[in-house]
């Protein structure tokens, strides 16, 4: 039956709903790609120990770090296959029709990024601590930088992934373009956690890495749809 | 001046090695970066040019393709 | 007020407009920079803590100065691209690029062999060093991600989005760097503080920066001319010069056959 005359126009909130239940389910269908960068995570921060050193001294002193690289990497992954099946499906352009702003649509799908592939990262950084030896009045601490760092991760990739979605080659052109916008989250990060160690106050780190989570969230999807758009024609 | 002779000069109070590869260094990026705009002109008319005999060649082979189909069959 | 860019978005006037300054920047150019250089190496004064080695900020500084403020050029110019849909702009971006990286490989060059005698080593992860290193990576991300589409209109467009990014990304990683560094500084690092520099040593510094911007300058002129050449390759006034072109080759060959016979 044709419902055209009774249809609403379409409301900003019921797309952002569709589109991250739309994104959960369809991640739930492929669990080995939910599990990939869980496991490539816990795989690199093992290779540290192996290439350095398993002095216990040693892995206090680098763990934050190496955590922190390591989700970094694994983040990269998710990333690179962020907005690909989504090109080659046509939904970006469908979405690039609709009336709702882009900006939204890709909020949302990264929302439902974040919840899907680095909530997990960051419930399974106590077991990594454990294996690298930091102490357990730290832990808190290193899994409040990731909870607020991944997300920033997660919407800078997204650019970088929504400029090279377009293109053959894999993702080591990704890698170059997004990596030197990761440091300053890295170096506040691990000196937040250092400070953590030491017991001191690391509100002024936290509120650095708050104030660029806002700004990341609130941009990001105005370069991505930019640059979706671009891609895209 | 500021050195008296020219072995001061190439010498610099013993930072001689450092201060005169520096400005090699400078001197032959800028070279290399200046030739390379200034030869950009040239090889772009000279690409192009050969492009545009290209597509003449294959509008050439295609036309004359043409023409040999549209030819009644002597038989 | 913006009614005399106008006629600039028009490819052809922009290339003649390159052609036009080039002559200008290129003679400022060179005499900035060489008078510059040859007061800065032999007649300024030597400097009281480090020598006849702190000659090299004549080139150091300046480089490190363009190397920023080309990336903000060219940020810039993506922005008025992306925002105003103006084809020139976009081209700029990939005009400035190339230059810029220079720049900033020279500033990191010239950075680090200045280190050797001051610091002891040849690379040390001082802050600003650190930022250039970033920086470096950042110009070679936007050259990188141009040459790797086949369509130009989408390459210039996506490098002009990555470099509005990355511009916004240049003072938070400046600042970051530089908080990292006070933090760890050792003991053993010499700080190296600009010195109250005076003028007889302030003024060739004054002339080689503006040298470089010179230089900078004239380059983007080449560069931005070439990119407007490609860019227009279908339009009649590029094939008018590329017929010339190819007249004239075939000219040559004609004289040259002519030669032979004789």
């Amino acid at each position: 039956m044709n419902n055209l005359s009774t249809s609403k126009p379409l409301s900003y909130w019921s797309a952002f709903k569709s589109i991250f239940i739309r994104e959960i389910k369809l991640a739930w269908q492929k669990p080995t790609q939910l599990v990939q960068p869980v496991v490539f995570f816990l795989i690199v921060v093992t290779l540290f120990p192996l290439g350095i050193s398993p002095a216990p001294k040693t892995l206090q002193m680098i763990g934050p770090g190496v955590i922190w690289i390591a989700a970094i990497l694994a983040i990269m992954l998710v990333v690179e296959r962020l907005f690909r099946q989504d090109f080659q499906e046509g939904t970006i352009e469908a979405w690039l029709l609709s009336t709702v702003p882009m900006s939204l649509l890709v909020g949302a799908k990264l929302l439902a990024a974040w919840f899907i592939s680095c909530s997990v990262l960051v419930l399974i950084t106590p077991v990594l601590a454990l294996l690298m030896n930091i102490e357990t009045h730290v832990i808190p601490a290193l899994m409040l930088s990731l909870m607020v760092g991944t997300p920033i991760l997660l919407f800078v990739g997204a650019i970088g992934n929504a400029l090279t979605v377009g293109l053959n080659q894999g993702g080591v052109l990704l890698s170059l373009l997004v990596l030197p916008l990761y440091i300053p989250v890295l170096i506040f990060a691990t000196s937040l956690i250092e400070a953590a160690t030491l017991n001191m106050s690391y509100t002024g780190q936290m509120s650095i890495l708050i104030s660029m989570l806002l700004v990341s969230c609130f941009f990001a999807p105005v370069a991505i749809a930019a640059a979706l758009k671009n891609t895209v024609n | 001046m500021h050195f008296n002779t020219i072995s001061e000069a190439l010498a610099m109070g013993g930072y001689g090695p450092y201060v005169w590869s520096t400005v090699w260094i400078v001197i032959a990026v800028l070279l290399f970066l200046i030739i390379h705009s200034m030869t950009a002109k040239k090889r772009t008319l000279t690409m192009l040019r050969l492009e545009q005999e290209r597509a003449d060649k294959i509008a050439l082979a295609k036309k004359s393709n043409d023409d040999y189909q549209s030819k009644p069959n002597h038989n | 007020m913006w009614k005399w860019l106008h006629p600039y978005a028009k490819a052809e006037t922009t290339y003649k407009l390159c052609y036009r300054l080039l002559p200008y920047f290129s003679w400022l150019a060179v005499i900035t920079l060489v008078s510059g250089s040859i007061w800065g190496l032999f007649y300024a004064p030597s400097d009281y803590q480090q020598g006849d080695s702190f000659r090299i900020i004549y080139f150091h500084v300046p480089t490190a100065i363009w190397s920023m403020g080309a990336y903000t050029s060219m940020a810039i110019c993506g922005l008025i691209g992306i925002v105003w849909q103006i084809r020139n702009a976009e081209l700029a971006v990939y005009a400035i690029a190339p230059v810029g990286a220079a720049f900033t490989f020279l500033a990191l060059i010239s950075g680090a062999i200045w280190g050797k005698p001051m610091w002891g080593a040849w690379w040390v992860w001082d802050a600003r060093l650190t930022s250039e290193l970033i920086l470096l990576f950042l110009y070679l991300g936007v050259i990188a991600l141009y040459n790797s589409f086949e369509d130009k209109r989408t390459a210039a467009r996506a490098s002009s989005i990555l470099a509005i990014v990355g511009v916004i990304n240049v003072p938070i990683i400046h600042y970051s760097v530089e908080w990292w560094n006070t933090l760890h500084q050792g003991a053993s690092i010499t700080k190296f503080d600009k010195p109250s520099i005076s003028p007889d040593m302030l003024w060739p510094l004054l002339l080689n920066i503006s040298g470089f911007l010179f230089v900078l300058a004239a380059l983007v002129c080449l560069r931005l001319a070439n990119q407007i050449l490609i860019n227009d390759a279908r339009r009649p006034w590029v094939k008018a010069m590329v017929s010339e072109k190819t007249n004239k080759a075939e000219q040559s060959k004609n004289r040259a056959t002519l030669a032979d016979k004789e």
